[in-house]
């Protein structure tokens, strides 16, 4: 089963310290990880058979991010899921990007923009002209999957690193991003009409996104029972406290939670109500996680204000996993939407 | 995990709902939906109904009358009751001293008790809470002496509800003065007709009369009333709260509560306009969605859970404190969305014409009120998260 490969890899080879060593310095992540995530089908498991993948349902993302957030693992396995989406609906080859022959990033938002009515990039002539922000896994990328705005339409066009100026930095939660500078970038065009296609990749990141989170979730909260139950002061362990004993007994009944509405979002991928529960999916993960950072860092006191506490690295992962792809604002918007149609 | 319903599944669905179309009594599934009080006759009628369906009491062993149901038929037909607006049933007897009675009690106990309950001559009540011994029921002080073939009990019980409708009551008192206090208690069965039990009401905060006290005064108790052994009492109660979690997260309830707000809040005002439109309003409904969305994966996922480890665990304080707390903030959501037409007291005397909402909308904030007790109740939501702290977290 790849989830318990999967999980017996990262066990070996990745945890905090490897985060701490690799991911805030290019290339921003392991190389040799990468190539062994590649090799043991990591990527596959993210795209259905008629595509070259073993996978592609929601339950196979979830189990690979969930697996991925668990050991704090910084590898750019979100900008190949968005990509690989990305490319199979345009009809276009993933082979490439699934044996990790080609490194690919997607261009979505730009600037002061979160939304994709506020994107625009503009293709005239095959050449695209615009600023794209935050693109994750942008440095060391081969390729850029590029939306642009075409009218009232999005279009989806790809274009070589070579062909784009790429400004890298680290991210504060770790891994690399960058901001893609495109003038007359040459491009070719994948699809004329994107719109659903680029929604459909959003959910099946904020899925992806919602399953890290959960994996973190879990290891920061087994990391702050433990702590509980070393630590002592006044003569005793700090987890002797009522006080702290229902705080944390509080992360575990959100938790539980979390991982009901990630089962929820991962059930309803391929659904009418994909984007609807995704959106209910991300916002719920979004407001727990957050929570579960900021209680661990409490609950582990002034340690956890340290670098050199996994902990702390868990936790910045769990608050900034917010802010990508829509935050828990963004999406209880799209819940309420819902509500409101009728 | 598959989440997807069989065919079979769909099918006992149906039964379900063609059942409660057909023999709930629509009288009855008013006064639920508007909050209003069921009278004695309207739940026995509701149990009668059942009873003849055969699915009064599905978790009992298949020789008592049980139907043998998975805890996904359970949670199905939990889903369609409160769908149907039907009454919650009364559990005393069916889901809680039944099942002490299988586990614990004599043949000829079961023999006589059991088909009593089903058949509904015998409405039972709960006689644990006193007033000096509520989450600390160990502290409870009701003493039950030997004389003869007789216990003489003395004290007083609290909190028991619908006693004013009870034949029995079974109690917890307490059999020895010395040694742990867990350890001195016993578990008797106490027709209500002795003399010296005196039940008198006590009015709840929003003014309904749903429970009472119970007083106990030389009341003679023959000893064949026992269950379980003298001093046995403690075991028998603690059994009996693992296993009574019986749709504790009352998901069912939520899910038709969350309906009848959403409607309620698209429905057009006088002027036009719709309360699902105020973006406040609408992210606060929005994020109980959210939550109860993910109580139904949750519910199941434990239940199930529950079921292959044969017995329901500690999930069960999961399912308490986080269905309370979405069934809480429903009511509270409720009550908001009346603005100032919260405010008319449910009772007899309001004038139908005088009522400003929607019928099935009038109790909401009396319902708001009583649904405090909620997080109260069968262990506090801090005696919840006592035991998890424990078992869970090893803390």
């Amino acid at each position: 089963m790849l989830a318990d490969s999967l999980s017996r890899l990262l066990a070996d080879r990745c945890d905090p310290a490897l985060r701490m060593k690799v991911a805030y310095a290019a290339p921003y992540h392991s190389p040799e990880l990468w190539a062994a995530l590649v090799e043991m089908g990591a990527l596959h498991a993210l795209v259905d058979e008629d595509h070259g993948g073993f996978g592609g349902a929601g339950f196979d993302i979830a189990t690979v991010f969930e697996a991925l957030g668990a050991a704090l693992c910084p590898e750019p396995v979100l900008p190949a899921l968005l990509a690989a989406r990305l490319l199979v609906a345009a009809g276009a080859d993933a082979g490439p990007l699934l044996a990790g022959d080609l490194r690919y990033a997607v261009g979505l938002f730009e600037m002061d923009g979160t939304a994709l009515d506020e994107i625009e990039t503009t293709a005239d002539g095959g050449r695209l002209t615009g600023r794209k922000s935050v693109v994750y896994g942008g440095p060391g990328a081969d390729r850029f999957l590029i939306v642009a705005r075409d009218g009232a339409r999005l279009s989806l066009h790809e274009v070589a690193a070579s062909d784009a100026q790429v400004l890298p930095y680290a991210m504060i939660d770790g891994g690399g991003a960058a901001e893609v500078i495109l003038d007359a970038a040459p491009a070719r065009l994948l699809m004329a009409d994107a719109g659903a296609a680029v929604q459909d990749a959003l959910d099946a990141g904020a899925l992806a996104l919602s399953a890290e989170a959960l994996g973190g979730m879990e290891t920061a909260l087994a990391l702050t029972v433990d702590y509980l139950k070393q630590r002592r002061q006044f003569g005793r362990p700090i987890g002797s406290n009522q006080a702290l004993q229902h705080r944390t007994v509080e992360l575990v009944t959100e938790i539980a939670q979390a991982r009901s509405i990630v089962i929820l979002a991962a059930s309803r991928m391929g659904t009418a109500d994909q984007s609807r529960s995704v959106s209910m999916c991300k916002h719920l993960c979004g407001r727990v996680a957050q929570r579960v950072a900021e209680e661990a860092i409490q609950m582990h006191g002034g340690i956890a204000m340290t670098w050199e506490a996994p902990v702390s690295h868990y936790a910045k992962r769990l608050v900034m996993i917010d802010a990508q792809l829509g935050d828990a604002d963004h999406h209880l918007h799209r819940v309420m939407a819902g509500l409101q149609a009728v | 995990m598959d989440l997807s319903f069989t065919p079979e599944e769909e099918a006992f669905r149906a039964e379900v709902r063609a059942f409660m179309a057909d023999d709930l009594s629509p009288e009855t599934a008013a006064k639920v939906r508007e909050g209003r009080t069921l009278s004695k006759r309207d739940m026995e009628d509701y149990h009668a109904a059942l009873y003849a369906r055969g699915w009064l009491a599905p978790s009992w062993p298949a020789a008592y009358g049980g139907a043998g149901w998975t805890p996904v038929q359970k949670h199905i037909f939990d889903e369609e009751a409160a769908r149907a607006s039907a009454p919650r049933l009364v559990p005393f007897g069916i889901a809680m001293l039944a099942p002490v009675l299988f586990k614990f009690g004599t043949q000829e106990q079961r023999d006589y008790y059991l088909p009593r309950i089903l058949d509904g001559t015998d409405w039972w009540c709960q006689g644990y809470s006193e007033p000096g011994a509520g989450s600390d029921l160990a502290g409870l002080k009701t003493r039950a002496v030997r004389d003869g073939d007789h216990y003489i009990v003395n004290g007083q019980k609290t909190w028991t509800t619908l006693g004013q409708h009870a034949d029995w009551i079974f109690c917890l008192v307490r059999t020895k003065a010395d040694g742990k206090p867990q350890e001195g208690i016993s578990f008797l069965l106490i027709d209500m007709k002795t003399p010296g039990v005196e039940v008198r009401p006590i009015r709840l905060i929003e003014g309904g009369h749903e429970v009472n006290e119970v007083f106990l005064t030389d009341v003679r108790v023959p000893v064949g009333n026992l269950v379980g052994g003298e001093n046995q009492g403690w075991t028998i109660a603690k059994y009996l709260l693992t296993h009574e979690r019986n749709n504790i997260a009352g998901v069912g309830f939520s899910t038709q509560a969350f309906e009848s707000l959403l409607t309620h809040a698209r429905h057009p005002r006088r002027s036009g306009r719709r309360l699902i439109d105020d973006p406040l309003f609408a992210a606060r409904l929005a994020r109980i969605e959210v939550d109860l969305e993910a109580m139904k994966i949750t519910n199941l996922r434990l239940v199930v859970a529950g079921q292959s480890a044969g017995a329901p665990g500690v999930e069960s304080s999961i399912l308490k404190i986080k269905g309370v707390e979405v069934r809480q903030a429903l009511n509270d959501l409720a009550r908001r969305a009346l603005g100032p037409a919260a405010a008319p007291f449910p009772s007899e005397d309001l004038d139908g014409n005088a009522a400003i909402v929607p019928a099935d909308q009038a109790g909401n904030a009396a319902e708001y009120f009583n649904n405090r007790k909620m997080s109260i109740y069968g262990g506090s939501n801090e005696i919840q998260k006592n035991i998890l702290a424990k078992a869970m977290l090893g803390l």
